[in-house]
């Protein structure tokens, strides 16, 4: 597992530390009650308030603090959830096949052809007054589907492999060899479709607490947004109120990213982008040629 | 053929999922939603109307559920999606149809845009290892990773509000009544620029990158070797042989991708106030207008089902594999 | 015998630097008109990495790091030095002068095109006077000669089964007419029956169309029956060079040995089986000096040390067309009087 640790994912688990040591801390190293109002009114960024002040004069420095903290716990319970439902249905439907794959493959892929906004905008406004665990599950009830359909496709391969066909044929038991011979193999694809549902599950709590639909009295950047965005902040020219959280989103988003394109490289080696030191440029359909009297590519 | 048949029983199988849930979804509300919006609208609901919110949410004691179920097909069938809170008395239906054409255009054109020319561009980057193109690789990254609606808020801040190039908000000028004269149409399109290009530049990443590392992959496959063995210009090779198998994943992945680039538009519209479904979703989350979100929602969900199914046409056309005919 | 193809010293690369693979080292061949020379190895031998290397079709991260191939062509005074030519001449060159049958697996076609426009596009790009009409019949013509029925031009390669697919390989090869064929490893996914209609029908094809063959394989007993003269390649460098009766009845590396002795005799006395032990090395630790000697019987002091260098037998008179790289080969080194004599 040495060359997972690349540059890219090294680089994507440092920035995504670093919010996660926000979202533990947050609220103790804050400045000021992020609720707080005070008469500082709509100020720019100053010594006194790093990011500046709302409308109301609350510090939005500490807003995004404490706000790290309902963003990540959303994301990483509902991607733990939806990876746990991925896992369980995608493995079981490559592994088994006739019916119950059928079955479980056209559940899956109902979930995944209905557009999963609408789907958690819709379900979440019916319910009252949403927690962040409520609307983690709902996320995560909507956002399994994309797992389970590359675990199942991945599972279906492995299972014709001959190892797996070998251990049947000794007579291991259906679970034991989905759990000691096939799961194994899928580590870093399950990683990956962990790392995929919390990116997806961020921006979706963020995406409806910016719209007001989930309880905004829980502070996280969407809140911010969606006061920013009653406040007329644009029209007042408060960049300061919008800027500080976007950024946020868009860096944890980066982020998981990058953690996600590590896993990738890891898995299929020719999608490094040009290993180390090459000096001779390489080019499909015509092998470099290095020769005393001058190279040619 | 039998690919498409079993698409297409597919897609009926999740559009009955769908409006069951819909159906659902309204009767799994605790307390008495009909005695809020009574006292929300103070006296200003008729009989009727009251009569018609107990059927809506399913509270309506005369009738068994299944009965209820059986009316609400009825009704959809004939077109009928309720009456609208916000707008009242104007039936859902019709507040959706006023909305949707500015949906369809925006977002109709701006994901054929950022398909053709991410795939494109995709196509090169990874035809091209080792080019510069590579390294703006961290960069789409990171605009893949933007929020749709943020982009749009600093889209406004910088272009509408302090160098007021583009309107902030609207479909179009206010004032101007829509009809197919050349002032309204230029004035839509004006306004909507800034929507379009925030749309276009999150979803472009994507692409992009999916298209990039499937030639990757393709590029070294045997019939690759095989055409330039056969000393075929690089652009046949490229296009002919790579690009043309590199696509199909893009393809059926378009239709995944479709329910994630019809949220973001969704919030686009929220932020610009651009007069499509998205922004009509919005004030009918906040008003708590139920026949509206749920009219929406099946809106939506149909609409991307059909897509899927002309995403899955155009599959059967490019690769002859799903074609099982002798 | 005039050469028409010469291999002189080529020394092929995957990856640069630290790490690089030396996947063919200093390897020196000659390919005559109209002669058919088999290369056998096991795999990671390195010689479909020759083959591909020649007209410079290696996927990144190969990379030729030294040599020459020259090509003698029939109307050309001059030999063409292909490492030398640049893109556009290399691509008119490919598969006009050279031309490869690969294996036809699944992979080799592409999938979304049908066989009529793989065979059409080859004419499209080299012969572009010829009309369309022109070019469906050629092409007809092409799968008639290897016993397809020209109404399978419209078919797509997954509605062909294997042995189609490779003789469409063959038609391929066989487009433009070309003065060399490479085969790589045409049989491997073939049946035995199978294996022996295409060999036969290509060897036929042969004597009708006049080219020569290289013929790689790691079945060295097809290359006993079908080709003139064997090369056997170890580790990335040539060991042996015969004709293949020579080869056959009397051949002088100990790894060629090997690998005669493990497969059997139809006709003929009966003999044991004998193998070779331990493995084929992994190219990334060649072990020092002959590659071959950890698993070698004969191995003695110097062949840990150096690397022995291919050199015409010795002992043998006249025939100068056997060549071995093998210390035993040096009388004043092994203290044999020569492997040539025995």
């Amino acid at each position: 597992m040495k060359s997972a640790l690349n540059g890219k994912t090294i680089a994507g688990l440092s920035i995504m530390g670093f919010f996660v040591l926000i979202a533990i801390v947050g609220s103790w190293i804050a400045p000021y009650d992020p609720s707080a109002m005070s008469g500082d009114i709509m100020s720019p960024p100053s010594g006194a308030h790093w990011f500046g002040t709302t409308q109301t004069g609350q510090d939005i420095f500490s807003q995004v603090l404490v706000g790290a903290r309902g963003v990540l716990i959303v994301g990483l319970v509902a991607g733990a959830i939806a990876t746990l439902l991925s896992v369980l249905i995608g493995v079981t439907a490559g592994f088994l096949g006739g019916v119950a794959d059928e079955f479980l493959s056209a559940l899956s892929n109902i979930f995944l052809v209905v557009p999963a906004l609408p789907l958690i905008i819709i379900v979440t406004s019916f319910l009252p007054d949403a927690g962040d665990f409520l609307i983690a599950f709902v996320i995560s009830a909507t956002g399994w589907a994309w797992g389970a359909r590359i675990l199942r496709a991945q599972t279906l391969s492995l299972r014709q492999r001959d190892y797996v066909e070998a251990a049947r044929a000794t007579g291991e038991r259906t679970w034991r060899l989905i759990v000691f011979e096939v799961m194994p193999n899928l580590t870093a694809i399950i990683a990956s479709s962990f790392v995929g549902t919390v990116i997806f599950a961020v921006l979706s709590v963020i995406t409806l607490s910016f719209i007001g639909v989930a309880s905004v009295s829980n502070w996280n950047w969407g809140t911010i947004l969606f006061w920013a965005q009653n406040a007329q902040a644009l029209a007042q020219g408060a960049w300061w109120w919008f800027i500080p959280a976007g950024l946020c989103i868009a860096l944890l988003g980066t982020a998981l990213a990058l953690i996600n394109f590590g896993i990738d490289e890891y898995v299929n080696p020719r999608l490094r982008t040009s290993a180390g030191g090459s000096k001779v440029k390489m080019r499909v359909g015509f092998t470099p040629v290095l020769r005393q009297e001058g190279g040619r590519s | 053929m039998r690919f498409l048949l079993r698409r297409a029983l597919f897609y009926l199988v999740t559009a009955w999922a769908a409006i069951t849930i819909n159906f659902m979804l309204p009767r799994m509300l605790p307390g008495d939603p009909v005695q809020a919006m009574i006292a929300r609208f103070q006296g200003r609901l008729s009989t009727d109307a009251i009569a018609s919110l107990y059927v809506l949410f399913g509270l309506d004691t005369e009738s068994s559920m299944f009965s209820q179920y059986v009316t609400y097909w009825g009704n959809l069938f004939q077109g009928d999606l309720g009456l609208s809170f916000t707008y009242f008395p104007t039936p859902v239906s019709e507040v959706i149809a006023q909305s949707i054409p500015w949906t369809l255009a925006l977002m109709g054109v701006t994901t054929i845009i950022s398909f053709v020319l991410g795939t494109m561009i995709g196509v090169y980057a990874g035809w091209k290892r080792g080019s510069w193109i590579d390294s703006l690789l961290p960069i789409t990254t990171f605009f893949s990773a933007i929020p749709y609606f943020w982009l749009g808020l600093i889209a406004i801040s910088v272009f509408a509000v302090s160098w007021g190039a583009f309107p902030a908000a609207g479909g179009y000028e206010p004032g101007l009544i829509p009809s197919f004269s050349w002032e309204f149409i230029s004035s839509a399109l004006y306004y909507s620029v800034l929507p379009a290009l925030t749309v276009l530049i999150s979803s472009i990443a994507g692409w992009i990158l999916g298209m990039r590392n499937m030639m990757v992959t393709v590029s070294s496959e045997d019939y690759v070797t095989v055409a330039h063995a056969k000393g075929l210009p690089e652009k046949r090779v490229m296009l002919g042989y790579a690009a043309r198998n590199a696509v199909l994943p893009s393809i059926s992945g378009f239709a995944l991708s479709l329910g994630f680039i019809v949220g973001g538009t969704l919030l686009v519209e929220m932020v610009f106030s651009y007069p499509g479904i998205g922004y009509v979703l919005f004030t009918g989350v906040n008003a708590k207008d139920y026949p509206l979100m749920q009219g929406i929602f099946l809106i939506i969900t149909m609409a991307v089902l059909v897509a899927n199914l002309i995403a899955d046409v155009v599959y059967l056309v490019l690769d002859p594999r799903t074609r099982k005919a002798a | 015998m005039t050469p028409v193809l010469e291999i002189r010293d080529l020394s092929v690369d995957y990856g640069q630097g630290e790490g690089a693979v030396h996947a063919v080292s200093s390897v020196n061949l000659v390919l005559n008109r109209g002669e058919v020379l088999g290369l056998a190895g096991e795999s990671g031998s390195g010689k479909s990495t020759l083959a591909y290397a020649m007209t410079r079709l290696l996927p990144p991260p190969g990379l030729i790091t030294g040599g020459e191939v020259l090509h003698h062509g029939r109307d050309k005074p001059e030999p063409v030095d292909v490492l030398g030519l640049t893109p556009k001449q290399l691509r008119s060159f490919r598969w006009n002068d050279i031309a490869i049958v690969f294996q036809g697996a699944m992979n080799s076609l592409n999938p979304v095109s049908t066989v009529a426009a793989q065979l059409e596009d080859i004419y499209r790009a080299h012969r572009p006077e010829m009309s369309r009409a022109q070019r469906t019949k050629r092409s007809a013509e092409l799968l008639r000669l290897v016993g397809i029925s020209a109404d399978r031009l419209g078919s797509y390669p997954h509605q062909l089964s294997g042995g189609m697919r490779q003789r469409v390989m063959i038609a391929m090869a066989l487009a433009l007419d070309p003065e060399i064929i490479i085969m790589d490893e045409p049989t491997t996914a073939l049946d035995v029956v199978m294996q022996r209609q295409i060999l036969e029908q290509m060897m036929r094809l042969r004597e009708e169309l006049g080219f020569s063959v290289l013929f790689i394989t790691h079945d060295i007993s097809l290359l006993v029956e079908f080709s003139d003269r064997i090369a056997i390649m170890y580790a990335g460098r040539i060991v042996e060079q015969a004709a293949s009766e020579d080869m056959y009845r009397a051949s002088s590396h100990p790894y060629s040995k090997g690998l005669l002795g493990s497969f059997p005799a139809l006709h003929g006395p009966r003999r044991p089986l004998t193998g070779i032990p331990g493995s084929p090395p992994d190219m990334r630790t060649v072990p020092s000096g002959c590659p071959f000697h950890p698993r070698c019987p004969s191995a003695f002091d110097v062949c840990e040390r150096e690397i022995p260098v291919l050199e015409k037998l010795s002992g043998a008179n006249g025939d100068s067309s056997r060549s071995v790289a093998c210390w035993l080969n040096t009388p004043s080194l092994s203290g044999h009087p020569g492997v040539g004599a025995t």
